[in-house]
């Protein structure tokens, strides 16, 4: 959708023209109501199943902000930019985003590698930047917030408690970008911490689809169970070989990242039945909110939804964070935004009390171990507000307010 | 000893697997000289087909053993007519015309189904070799595999098409005047090298998944082993597949898949500087 050169100055001549022609529609004109949110998700290529699901949450918690009165008085438009899993279009259409739609916010990125491409660029051109995809933590920024869990979140409790359930010898097959190779240490970091043991950590580029090999050499080990921080479309031939080669009901498996892109949704049930997967998020976490949440849902996308995901329930949790922050500041300007998001600010949704921690810019969560059975989940365990702490061991935005990096936490 | 079977297996099915990636490519380049850059996107269309003929309710086998063979071949005999009978002898022109054409594949592809990944389940289920697990779908490869090498061998061996293919690839102005018409030879082998590669790509599909890019993943490999096993159609796929699988496949089981692939890369540029007209270059003259 970039436009080209020729079309712009057609654009730009005729919509100079129109203005020229009809000097009081200027005060009217819509774009100088709506409030403009970015929103860059990958909507197709290897990651669009991650990406729909965030887009439809950005529409839904504008459509449902809007519904109860727009924010300070005026209505959020969210403006799409579709970057088809390329890692080139997020630049390009990152910085379209924020220099010449001017957004307010920009919600987006779903790879830890989009994130640090959209970062800097939302950085330079002080736009605020919302980050919402469980990722590896480490992220200090004054300017970025990260509503999604991080390793010391949701590991630090579910591993040892999937150690309990099925054993202490793990195998660890992850993709290969820093995601998949940081959280595959964090892992080893707590399988050791609690006397396990990581028999080998096997990475794969998001485009392998061949996993014969892998797939002897796990069985070749005989580990008490497999831990698997796949990524993306390609990978979920991996769920399919597995259960193909009959290891489904011998060797369990737990993972950080299925589901996240609706995998236990592609696959037919006895390929991924039993699976543990820990997160933030369940469609059906039994609370009134997330019975208002997936309701509402329903009835704005249809009931046969695919799944509401983890990434999507952020995506939604954060829109609601920034927009409370707004209404509580009575600006758009981006330093008193700043402000009312670090004065603690909270939001209770679908699941629970999400907090944004001050230091960290990081977000105070419920952590629940979910299990997949016939394409739904039943959630195992719940740990209640766990707190970002890798990235708080390392991140003080308080005190150092200037940083800006993304921190290799020492494991 | 069993994990010893378990590798033997995976190269074996992996042979298998490259013999039938490439062998619609060898059959294209081998009798007719004409390097079809789109192969890799006649594989993915066959995998389309499959799944779109299993999920409308096609049984899973006549999807992949009919529908995707029909309709890739279907369609390269299109191709053959509308684009690459003008430009025979023309190597650059067709490189440049079946590029553009994989190009258009891809577009038309992700415009139906989208830009995203599809998926079947592979069929059969999982047989075990003592404690290890092993999917039957592989000894189905291996299979058609067989079936696919076999059945060409009598083709061009036996047949009186074969016969007339192999006097018109070798000398077409002879064959004419003796009262062939190679036009319709060459459209038919086309359409033979075309459904061969529907045929893989349908049989891979369950294994893969298809993508509407997935065919540069198997364009490079079919070039590569097509290159490597020289001027021979079955025997030189055959040799060349043996040694690229075997390669890629203890790599990857010795370390991982994505050193596999550079292995096989290594070990075909090696190859290619001993005998740099292929296997069949130096060995297996004057086979098929």
């Amino acid at each position: 959708m970039s436009m080209k050169r020729r079309d712009f100055l057609k654009t730009a001549l005729a919509s100079s023209a129109a203005i020229a022609l009809s000097p009081g529609l200027v005060g009217n004109a819509q774009a100088a109501t709506d409030i403009l949110v970015g929103s860059i998700h990958d909507l197709s290529g290897g990651l669009d199943a991650y990406g729909k699901p965030m887009q439809d949450a950005m529409v839904f918690a504008a459509e449902e902000i809007n519904a109860a009165g727009g924010l300070l008085g005026r209505q959020i438009k969210i403006v799409t930019k579709d970057p088809q899993s390329s890692m080139q279009q997020y630049a390009q259409l990152a910085q379209e985003l924020a220099l010449r739609d001017k957004v307010a916010v920009l919600h987006g990125g779903i790879t830890s590698a989009s994130r640090e491409v959209i970062r800097p660029i939302m950085r330079k051109t002080n736009t605020l930047y919302f980050y919402n995809t469980q990722y590896e933590g480490g992220v200090c920024d004054r300017n970025t917030f990260c509503t999604g869990q991080t390793p010391a979140q949701n590991l630090a409790t579910a591993v040892p408690d999937i150690m309990r359930r099925w054993g202490k010898k793990i195998y660890i097959v992850a993709a290969d970008y820093n995601y998949g190779q940081i959280v595959s240490q964090w892992v080893k970091k707590y399988a050791l911490e609690n006397g396990g043991n990581v028999l080998s950590i096997d990475y794969f580029p998001l485009d392998v689809t061949e996993f014969g090999p892998t797939v002897q050499k796990i069985q070749a080990a005989s580990p008490d169970f497999v831990f698997s921080a796949l990524v993306g479309g390609a990978h979920v031939s991996f769920y399919r070989q597995w259960a193909a080669a009959g290891l489904k009901g011998k060797i369990p498996m737990a993972s950080s990242t299925f589901s996240h892109g609706q995998e236990h949704i592609v696959l037919n049930a006895p390929e991924s039945d039993g699976i543990l997967v820990s997160g933030n998020y369940f469609p059906s976490i039994d609370n009134p909110a997330n019975k208002a949440f997936t309701a509402a849902w329903a009835k704005r996308f249809g009931a046969d939804y695919p799944y509401i995901t983890e990434l999507a329930a952020a995506t939604y949790q954060g829109m609601h964070l920034w927009a409370k922050s707004v209404s509580k500041a009575g600006t758009l300007d981006r330093a008193k935004v700043l402000e009312a998001l670090e004065s603690g600010m909270s939001f209770d949704g679908p699941t629970g009390r999400v907090s944004i921690d001050p230091a960290t810019h990081h977000c105070t969560m419920d952590i629940r171990l979910g299990e997949v059975k016939e394409k739904k989940w039943s959630i195992r365990e719940t740990w209640p507000q766990r707190a970002p702490l890798d990235t708080s061991s390392v991140c003080d935005l308080i005190k150092n307010p200037g940083e800006n990096q993304q921190f290799v936490i020492k494991i | 000893m069993d994990y010893l079977i378990a590798i033997g297996l995976e190269v074996v099915s992996g042979i298998a697997s490259l013999v039938l990636i490439s062998i619609g490519l060898a059959v294209v380049f081998g009798m007719m000289k004409v390097i079809n850059l789109a192969h890799g996107e006649f594989l993915m269309m066959g995998g389309y087909a499959t799944i779109a003929a299993s999920k409308a309710g096609i049984n899973i086998w006549i999807a992949i053993l009919v529908i995707a063979p029909l309709v890739v071949g279907l369609v390269g005999l299109v191709v053959e007519r509308l684009v690459i009978r003008h430009l025979y002898g023309r190597v650059i022109d067709t490189m440049l015309a079946t590029w553009g054409l994989s190009l258009l594949f891809i577009g038309l592809v992700t415009t139906v189904f989208g830009n995203t990944t599809s998926g079947i389940s592979s069929p059969l289920g999982a047989v075990n070799i003592g404690p290890i697990g092993f999917s039957a779908y592989k000894f189905f490869i291996v299979a058609v595999a067989v079936a696919v090498i076999v059945t060409l061998y009598l083709l061009f061996k036996l047949s009186r098409f074969g016969l007339i293919a192999r006097a018109t690839m070798q000398n077409a102005d002879m064959s004419a005047a003796l009262g062939v018409d190679p036009a319709r030879v060459y459209a038919a082998t086309f359409a033979i090298g075309s459904a061969l590669a529907g045929l893989a790509g349908g049989v891979l599909a369950p294994v893969t998944g298809v993508v509407p890019s997935i065919g540069a993943a198997f364009v490079a490999k079919a070039f590569i082993t097509v290159i490597g096993g020289g001027s021979a159609v079955l025997v030189g796929t055959l040799s060349a597949s043996g040694i690229f699988a075997t390669v890629n496949q203890l790599a990857s089981f010795a370390t991982t898949p994505v050193i596999g692939e550079v292995a096989l890369l290594g070990a075909a540029i090696i190859l290619l500087r001993l005998f740099p007209r292929g296997i069949t270059g130096r060995f297996f003259k004057g086979r098929i």
